[in-house]
């Protein structure tokens, strides 16, 4: 046995004697986060409605506060305000000054256009620095937290090299998975959140957030818009829910003797 | 006859504090131990209570600073749980278990911090 390997036979022979020495406890534990928000002067929270566009095949502003309202009322100590969905884009659309035809003689007068970009959400998103607006919405509902934003769900397309597993048989006949490479259409969703919170009491934002997920499909695969929207809310609500409510992180750790 | 005196003082506190070392280890251990058994049974606080105590009477137990880093941990208390895993760390730099942990707990804490700055 040459230097070198006896060394390693020695060392790892020591750390399986220091292991074996060593009692230890793997024990779960549940790590508090605190809430990004204070949300204790509020016992109400208003989901008031979004600003939605993207995909026609899905109601984004009704199905987020339908969702959002239902996440809360089992995961947050709010009570949740039942209340008809504000449509905002057409509010926010009355609010705009009107076009002047002099200088804009093609500009049609206060009509709701489609939105299907980021860009185009921009002409509404005044809508959430009127105060006055927001205060009036809140002394309607006795002051609560007001939840709102937008809401951008957009089809998307990507070609490319995708990398996946592939399971192969050895000349032994055993089996065995490969990593393999190989070029795919994907379709599929990407979902654009903007969460702002407002003090209903002020009507001022109080934090705002946002977000964004992608989900891809072999573009042979036919998914419902509104199953891949609901996939892709999954994976933010936890993010959304920890702004207003402590959520508990499970973990393990390891006790020692 | 002085210095004879002097070299069997010498004699007895050298033999008795390596003694008395392991007096304070000993103890300090029935306190890590005890500490466990509360901490599986979800008694965190008072798991919190035994593992303080065991750092008190022997500062320089390791095992002891972990466990109660995961108290303060588990009850969200950041600032406490980075001290002690640090501490824990510098008494036995190179115990996986307590690097381990704490980089687990580097990762939460990281993520919160990350929120608060946003």
């Amino acid at each position: 046995m040459t230097a070198p390997r006896t060394a390693t036979a020695v060392s790892l022979g020591l750390a399986l004697v220091v292991g074996a020495c060593t009692s230890f406890y793997e024990i779960p534990i549940e790590t508090p986060i605190q809430p990004k928000l204070d949300v204790s002067p509020f016992r109400r929270v208003l989901i008031a409605g979004f600003i939605s566009g993207g995909s026609d095949d899905v109601d984004a502003n009704l199905e987020t506060v339908r969702l959002l309202r239902s996440q809360l009322r089992s995961k947050s100590e709010l009570a949740v305000i039942e209340a008809d969905v504000i449509p905002l884009a057409a509010m926010a659309t009355d609010q705009r000054p009107l076009a002047d035809p002099v200088t804009d003689p093609m500009a049609e007068p206060r009509a709701e256009a489609q939105i299907r970009s980021q860009k185009d959400l921009e002409a509404y998103e005044h809508i959430f620095a009127d105060v006055a607006f927001w205060k009036k919405l809140g002394e309607e509902y006795q002051q609560p937290l007001i939840v709102t934003g937008t809401i951008l769900f957009t089809p998307h397309q990507r070609s490319g090299m995708v990398q996946r597993t592939q399971t192969v048989q050895d000349a032994f006949g055993r089996q065995r998975t490969v990593p393999v490479r190989t070029y795919m259409e994907r379709k599929g969703f990407i979902l654009n959140p903007k969460f702002i919170f407002i003090d209903g009491r002020t009507g001022t934002t109080l934090h705002s957030e946002t977000f964004r997920e992608e989900i891809l499909y072999n573009a042979q695969q036919n998914t419902p818009a509104l199953s891949s929207y609901f996939e892709l809310m999954d994976r933010l609500i936890p993010s959304f829910l920890s702004t207003l409510s402590m959520q508990k992180i499970r973990g393990t750790r390891v006790l020692l003797k | 006859m002085m210095t004879r005196i002097l070299l069997l003082a010498a004699l007895v506190t050298a033999l008795a504090a390596p003694a008395a070392s392991a007096d304070r280890r000993s103890e300090a251990k029935s306190q890590v131990d005890f500490g466990i058994k509360v901490a599986q049974r979800g008694l965190w606080k008072e798991a919190q209570y035994r593992w303080e105590r065991a750092v008190e009477i022997d500062p320089t137990y390791a095992a002891a600073w972990n466990n109660l880093a995961i108290a303060y941990e588990q009850q969200g208390q950041f600032d406490e749980a980075r001290k002690a895993y640090l501490k824990a760390l510098d008494i036995d730099p190179k115990n996986l278990l307590i690097q381990q942990n704490y980089d687990l707990f580097r990762e939460i804490n990281d993520r919160t911090k990350n929120r608060d700055g946003r």
